[in-house]
């Protein structure tokens, strides 16, 4: 399980989040939704020690990922998938070593490793593209396989950051599905998001983040008969 | 506004910079397969860029010391200004130069894409330490290959100024060679590749950590390539005199 303590994060005098308390349920998809620049990357960030909060603290199967040397922030990110917002392909490598190289590192053999690559391009619809350069997909392919880059470890956690920003309303949905089916897999997924249409269709619970604290914290449904006038805006779209 | 409480201390953190390194360099299994790639890269793709700079020094020199000694020391000097000069000098001072310019900028540039674009983070959440994936194979690599890369240009250099001494000037291949004997140690040989291997740490160094803190888009990158490139100069200068009062 995922909890979020107390978490506070500033960048100099700028103050992130202040305060941030969440739990993440195991087995589930948790949204968290807020406006830009209202610390929801910072937030997955925290969860995967990227960041070091000033206060508070992330706790991740027991542990306090802040108190972790670098040894113990390698043995949690073997159960934590990371998707980034723009995949973040390591452009000089092939989607076969993008996928492989995780699993290298965690001293896999190669007859693994091959069929690990394959079963998660499978799982993103993407086989047969082992061999292209990331430079040579589209966006949303590009998020497919920053998908099955995580996949391929078999992680406890995938944590998504704007999986579907950018993308078509046909990938987005593609998007979408693969986030319930990584589910459905067992795997507990934290999207941060602000496209409520994919929230709505891919999040067990959603956390509105607000002002750097979390505003509400409920089931799609609950929150979208939320009356909390700062929530009803976000979802609605209205301006200030 | 709550501020967020707890600054970590500037010497805890140059501590634990100090320690990352450390740990880097001992995670041997990760950097080694990396190092032949990164030899090749930036030592043997630098190799013409630093051959151009010897020949062109090397004739130099001879012409300047023909200029220098005629009428006041015999000619066969010129072979001893050349062959000391750019064995101990100019050519690991002027290669070291170049490749702060190529190796540095590529480097940094290389590095603080891979950083603006999340690349690095990503590496982190794969349980990799960037610096034992990205900065210690450079470094190792650049370490190995600018005395490789230095001895080339000196001996072209060298004998470009012998060819420049026999065709243009009036002095004959047996006075060359004598004049390049004349002082020669062997000291001069190896006093040239220590520094330049020191150029070569240094510049991987400079231009790994300057790509690495690279933020914002094109224009950090940008701005981290030039800095990366003016400290790899500085830093090659002030190794230059760190070596001669240290060796000379």
């Amino acid at each position: 399980m995922i909890r979020l303590d107390n978490v506070y994060k500033a960048f100099g005098p700028r103050s992130i989040l202040n305060g941030v308390d969440l739990d993440v349920p195991d087995g589930r998809n948790t949204a968290i939704i807020g406006i830009s620049g209202s610390g929801k990357s910072v937030t997955l960030k925290c969860i995967i020690g990227l960041l070091r909060p000033e206060a508070g603290r992330v706790i991740v199967d027991d542990e306090v990922v802040g108190e972790l040397d670098r040894d113990g922030l390698g043995s949690l990110r073997a159960r934590i998938g990371y998707v980034f917002q723009f995949a973040a392909l390591f452009d000089s490598m092939t989607v076969r070593d993008n996928l492989a190289l995780g699993l290298v590192r965690r001293g896999f053999d190669d007859a693994e490793i091959e069929t690990r690559v394959r079963d998660s391009l499978n799982v993103v619809d993407l086989a047969g593209t082992e061999e292209k350069l990331p430079a040579e997909l589209s966006g949303g392919m590009r998020k497919r396989v920053g998908i099955a880059r995580a996949v391929a470890l078999r992680p406890r956690y995938i944590l998504y950051d704007e999986p579907t920003t950018g993308l078509d309303p046909v990938t987005t949905a593609v998007m979408d599905q693969l986030m319930i089916r990584t589910r459905d897999l067992g795997v507990t997924g934290v999207i941060v998001t602000h496209d409520m249409k994919s929230a709505f269709a891919v999040a067990d619970r959603i956390a509105m983040l607000h002002e750097g604290r979390i505003r509400q914290v409920g089931t799609p449904d609950e929150i979208r008969a939320s009356q909390d006038p700062i929530v009803r805006q976000f979802i609605e779209g209205r301006p200030a | 506004m709550l501020r967020a409480p707890g600054r970590v201390p500037f010497v805890s953190q140059v501590g634990g910079w100090t320690l990352d390194a450390a740990r880097a360099v001992g995670e041997v299994a990760v950097w080694r397969p990396l190092v032949i790639g990164q030899m090749r890269r930036l030592g043997v793709d630098s190799i013409p860029i630093a051959l151009f700079i010897a020949v062109f020094t090397g004739i130099v020199l001879a012409l300047l010391a023909s200029y220098i000694f005629t009428g006041a020391m015999p000619l066969y000097m010129v072979g001893a200004l050349v062959g000391k000069t750019i064995m101990m000098e100019l050519g690991p001072v002027l290669t070291g130069m170049a490749l702060a310019g190529r190796v540095g900028a590529n480097i940094a540039a290389e590095l603080g894409t891979m950083k603006v674009t999340e690349q690095v983070d990503a590496l982190e959440t794969l349980a990799y330490n960037p610096v034992s994936y990205l900065v210690v194979p450079r470094v190792v690599a650049a370490t190995l290959m600018f005395p490789v890369i230095t001895a080339f240009a000196v001996a072209v250099g060298v004998t470009a100024g012998w060819l420049t001494a026999i065709n243009l000037l009036d002095l004959s291949s047996v006075e060359f060679f004598k004049g390049l004997r004349l002082f020669y140690q062997f000291k001069d040989v190896w006093f040239g590749l220590v520094k330049s291997a020191s150029f070569g740490a240094a510049i991987a160094l400079m231009g790994s950590l300057k790509g690495l803190s690279a933020r914002g888009g094109a224009e950090g990158v940008g701005a981290a390539t030039t800095r990366a490139v003016v400290l790899g100069c500085e830093a090659i200068l002030v190794l230059d005199a760190f070596w001669a009062l240290v060796l000379l």
